[in-house]
């Protein structure tokens, strides 16, 4: 746009005549059909000559007539008049150049007046005086940039209570006052990161080890964004820090197997107190069973207490009689012979003396 | 038209010539700078030094003027700048030796001081991290090392700050801020015995969880137990003759009755076993 403005305006001010070429084009903008891209600043040469293509071009023309000093058809500037038009020409374009300004949705222009500041453009196509009297600095203000430490490797830091964290993080910062940023400091990211890292490493300073790398992540990444936005206010920087953000926080490598085996051990004390708390249930299950169960017998018994006690008996005496080997049954006055020994063996033949008592 | 005006030579000489002598009378002084003019090289005056409070805008930041030839323009940087040192070893009371990597940011607010005192804003730095390195040592090696380490940190670097002020006002610069960005053991002996620490004490840790588990352990089986000795004696003790006799019928099935065991076991009765009291024909 700044462009064609001002190509017009120049070839307005060449244009005397309706320019006539070899190739017929009459535009003043160049057609590379046949003979090349014209110049458009160019005067196209008059009828005074008819060149065949390939002879020199009209900008070459021109600089012989402005050598020449003259010899032209009236109408045509020459001389010293011709270079007057070209400077005028170059100006007005740098006047345009330098005046009008396109700026972004997320940008804002610094201006300044011969050096002072005067004021911020919004975002918009907007107006100035030509350099050097109004500069316009542009800055992205909508931008938000993100620092991320460490650059590399690992960022060891020392916790309130003598440990050593390793901290990886991530700052998000973008611009508040164009003005201030332009202005106030010289090395706007190098401020940012140094004051990232200076405010991070008080922050942990304060921070128990167990803290840093466990629930307190969000709010260590709270505090160090109020301390770092704290600071560069100070310096007045017109920076605003959106965020911090932990992307991690761990012990050191060289402890890694010292802090996994308190994880260990806290899931083998789980696991022992799993264990107890099922072996806790299982015995007060079987002593609910067993009381339930004598409870139940126990009802019968009161109901009929003699006659329960002897089925009873009886029931457990044929069955744990039938189970065994033998029975012997001694009649009185009969003294048997048992290798006990050699039945405790089992390996006697189990000599069975069946004494028959009266029949 | 006049004659010169006609020879284009004549007038771009012209042109450049006015050209130069603007830009040798006319310097434009931007926001970020301050200027000192020296007149056959002694200061005169200065141009946009820095006040505090001052608003942008209105500053007199803008166009100078200058005899060519005699005057001299020395540009000063008016922003905040910062000068840094990287790895510092301090030592602290205790006789640990630490890294400390400090910076501080400054802002020249007598740009006249400061160019009759060291000239430039390079040999300024150059002055000046000197000053930080002995400034920071001397209040550091001045305390514990835990003090760096703790909220008592600002007091200290406060403290810096101040000697530091105190140093660097002959050359008309203004501190902003001290600050530690980092303090690291440095490798070697101190940090790992640093990360033995930190292990041993994890290892404590881990023992101690473990030892927790196996008494948390131990408490539930024991108090599992009495609940349940608690529930027997409830049933039980209604009638401690009838349990009596009904666990030994429970503990005859359950020593003879073994599944695995059959024909193992030799009972020996006598007739006058309560068993075999019908056994006998006895009436």
């Amino acid at each position: 746009m700044v462009n064609s403005s001002g190509r017009d305006a120049l070839s307005g001010t060449f244009h005397n005549e309706a320019p006539k070429s070899p190739w017929g084009s009459g535009s003043d903008k160049g057609e590379g059909s046949g003979g090349g891209p014209r110049n458009p600043w160019s005067v196209p040469p008059e009828g005074r000559r008819s060149r065949p293509a390939g002879s020199p071009s009209a900008l070459d023309e021109l600089w012989r007539r402005a050598r020449s000093g003259g010899g032209g058809l009236p109408g045509v500037p020459t001389g010293a008049r011709l270079w007057l038009l070209i400077l005028a020409g170059l100006i007005a374009v740098w006047v345009l150049y330098t005046s009008i300004h396109p700026i972004g949705p997320r940008e804002k222009g610094v201006v300044t007046f011969l050096g002072r500041y005067s004021g911020t453009l919004d975002p918009g196509i907007q107006f100035t005086l030509p350099a050097p009297f109004q500069l316009v600095d542009v800055v992205d203000v909508g931008n938000i940039r993100t620092e991320n430490f460490p650059n590399s490797g690992e960022n060891l830091m020392l916790t309130g209570d003598q440990n050593i964290v390793d901290l990886a993080y991530s700052v998000r910062w973008d611009i508040r006052s164009a003005s201030d940023y332009v202005f106030q400091i010289a090395e706007p990211r190098d401020t940012v990161r140094a004051t990232a890292e200076s405010a991070m490493r008080a922050v942990i300073a304060n921070t128990m080890l167990n803290e840093a790398i466990g629930e307190g992540r969000s709010k260590i990444e709270a505090e160090a964004q109020v301390a770092m936005q704290k600071i560069l206010d100070e310096y007045g920087s017109g920076i605003r820090i959106q965020g911090v953000a932990i992307q991690k926080a761990a012990a050191p490598s060289q402890v890694d197997d010292a802090f996994k085996a308190v994880t260990a051990a806290q899931q083998e004390a789980e696991s022992n107190r799993n264990n107890a708390n099922a072996y806790a249930q299982r015995v007060i299950a079987a002593a609910q069973g067993e009381a339930a169960e004598f409870d139940k017998i126990y009802e019968q018994y009161k109901l009929a207490p003699d006659v329960t006690k002897r089925r009873l008996y009886y029931e457990t005496m044929e069955a744990v009689l039938a189970n065994t080997n033998k029975t012997i049954v001694e009649a009185p006055g009969v003294n048997s012979y048992l290798p006990l020994p050699a039945l405790r063996r089992g390996n006697a033949p189990a000599d069975a003396q069946t004494q028959g008592g009266a029949k | 038209m006049t004659a010169w005006l006609r020879n284009p030579i004549a007038l771009v000489v012209a042109v450049i010539v006015v050209l130069i002598v603007l830009m040798s009378t006319v310097a434009i002084v931007p926001e970020t700078k301050q200027v000192v003019v020296l007149r056959l090289e002694k200061p005169y005056r200065t141009v946009n030094a820095y006040r505090t409070g001052e608003g942008f805008g209105r500053t007199n930041a803008g166009p100078v003027f200058r005899i060519p030839f005699v005057d001299r323009l020395v540009w000063v940087d008016k922003r905040v700048l910062d000068v840094d040192l990287p790895d510092e070893p301090v030592l602290s009371t205790d006789q640990l030796r630490l890294e400390i990597d400090a910076y501080a940011r400054y802002r020249i607010t007598d740009p006249l001081r400061m160019v009759v005192t060291v000239g430039t804003e390079e040999r300024l730095r150059d002055q000046l991290q000197p000053l930080l390195r002995s400034s920071l040592r001397n209040e550091l090696g001045k305390r514990r090392s835990s003090t760096l380490l703790s909220p008592e940190r600002g007091q200290v670097m406060d403290n810096v700050q101040n000697s530091l002020q105190r140093l660097a006002s002959q050359y008309g610069v203004q501190i902003v801020d001290v600050r530690i960005k980092q303090t690291e053991l440095p490798s070697g002996s101190p940090l790992t015995s640093a990360l033995n620490r930190m292990a041993t004490a994890r290892s404590q840790e881990a023992e101690t969880i473990k030892a927790q588990g196996l008494k948390d352990a131990q408490i539930i089986r024991a108090t599992a137990q009495a609940q349940a000795a608690q529930i027997y004696a409830a049933a039980f003790n209604k009638d401690p003759k009838f349990y009596d006799f009904y666990r030994a019928m429970q503990s005859y099935r359950t020593t003879f009755l073994r599944p695995d065991a059959k024909g193992e076991s030799q009972i020996i009765l006598s007739p006058n076993n309560a068993y075999l009291r019908e056994f006998t024909g006895q009436r």
